[in-house]
């Protein structure tokens, strides 16, 4: 349908005050809110982050279109909470104890909400008892962990091993990111996943999610 | 105390571009050019750099870098503090009106703004690292008529000097004084702060080829790179 394209092409380039009228337009011409949001808003995210994942766009790019999606959501949630439908899945995020620095994590946050998940966000400076508590609380499929310094990673560590002593390994899995963070590391200590950037974390999170589903 | 005029530590706009991952010889979006100039107009207005610098001796910089016992076993700084013909310990913040700027533009959805001016105060902290390098190098060069000694700033939480080090730093400098405070888990408030140890002389003494084992989770190796390339 040629609005939710529009939709998707005013998201994409980032457009906050163009996208409301669009999406309003869509509504007065019948189009259910759920595939507004997933062929309209959800799909220009999705644009949004594969020419983020080929460097076609950077950062601040991807942002001015999240806000924008945020502004297209702000017309639809009403309409997607009356109508009963759910998001992609819950996600638990946050920066691990001994880590103040949070901007890594907040913009996974923010392609995540983007893509369609709930996300609870711990902030930063989180124990892993914590982590743990909270996605069993919230009923989430994954946690998602950030650190930036080296001498605070073995608590991702903590998390995957806490999760496996409570036998929730198969319920509730994990993605690490954060400057120091590798794939080898993901490995090494039985993460389920790692994201170099926002955009793979995304990828990464969908996947997981997918599979607990 | 030493001076940090705010022109000195603005980034270059290539430098926090680099830093939002915008590729080389990539020209950025009208939109994201911008975003920038509010950002740097909001990093004049909202930042109060302030520095503190204090001479220690070896054996009680060996103290403060004990920490509480929770190091790597082998670390860089271990092997060359003790060759070193000064040290200084150094904290340093942006202020606590920039990081509450960053917090206000996310908690407001203006998350585009709020990690552009995040990226600025970052690069700006780093820089601040700078600046105290050459100023003490001055200094060194002045009292000892000695010839190009390097200064270089080492931080708890990286290359195996563990952030519980902080305790005993803060406890010796009191960064308190210029608002940067602790908290449990050994992280500074304002976030836009950086502290360590400014370790000064001969240049040979920072460069090292070893591979620790937490080099291998090290993605940024500037301590290996800085020795390299300031003493060429």
């Amino acid at each position: 349908m040629k609005i939710l394209k529009q939709i998707a092409q005013c998201l994409e380039s980032g457009d906050e005050a163009g996208v409301p009228p669009l999406v309003r337009q869509a509504l007065a011409e019948g189009i259910v809110p759920k595939n507004i949001l997933d062929d309209g808003l959800i799909a220009g995210m999705n644009t949004v982050g594969e020419k983020f994942r080929v460097h076609e766009i950077f950062l601040p790019d991807v942002l001015l279109a999240a806000k924008a999606m945020y502004a297209g959501m702000d017309v639809l949630k009403p309409l997607l909470l009356s109508a009963g439908v759910s998001s992609r899945g819950r996600v638990v995020i946050g920066s691990v104890q001994g880590d103040l620095h949070d901007i890594g994590k907040n913009l996974v946050g923010i392609m995540l909400k983007g893509a369609g998940f709930e996300v609870i966000d711990l902030g930063n400076d989180v124990a892993a008892e914590k982590f743990v508590a909270a996605a069993k609380s919230n009923d989430a499929s994954v946690i998602g962990m950030s650190a930036l310094l080296t001498t605070t990673m073995p608590v991702m560590k903590e998390v995957v091993d806490l999760l496996k002593k409570e036998s929730l390994s198969g319920k509730i899995k994990t993605i690490i990111g954060g400057a120091p963070v590798s794939q080898n590391y993901a490995g090494e200590i039985g993460a389920d996943a790692y994201g170099y950037d926002c955009a793979q974390a995304v990828a990464g999170v969908k996947k997981l999610a997918a599979a607990v589903q | 105390m030493i001076d940090f005029p705010l022109p000195r530590l603005q980034p270059q706009e290539a430098a926090v571009y680099a830093a939002l991952g915008l590729k080389s010889g990539s020209r950025p979006s009208s939109r994201s050019s911008a975003l920038l100039q509010r950002a740097l107009e909001l990093f004049q207005t909202c930042s109060e750099p302030l520095g503190l610098c204090a001479a220690i001796a070896s054996d009680e910089f060996a103290d403060v870098f004990s920490g509480q016992g929770r190091n790597a076993p082998v670390t860089p700084l271990k092997k060359i503090f003790p060759r070193a013909d000064s040290l200084h310990l150094f904290a340093f913040t942006m202020g606590a009106r920039i990081s509450e700027e960053i917090k206000r533009l996310f908690a407001s959805d203006d998350f585009a703004l709020g990690s552009v001016l995040d990226a600025v105060a970052s690069l700006a902290a780093d820089q601040a690292g700078r600046v105290a390098e050459e100023w003490i190098e001055r200094q060194d060069t002045e009292q000892k008529n000695s010839s190009l000694p390097r200064a270089f700033l080492y931080s708890p939480g990286y290359c195996g000097w563990h952030i519980s080090a902080q305790e005993k730093l803060f406890a010796r400098l009191r960064p308190e004084k210029i608002g940067i405070t602790l908290n449990e888990s050994f992280l500074m408030s304002p976030l836009k702060s950086i502290s360590g140890v400014l370790v000064t002389g001969p240049a040979e003494i920072h460069q090292f080829s070893e591979v620790y084992p937490f080099c291998a989770h090290c993605k940024s190796p500037a301590c290996r790179e800085r020795g390299m390339a300031r003493s060429a």
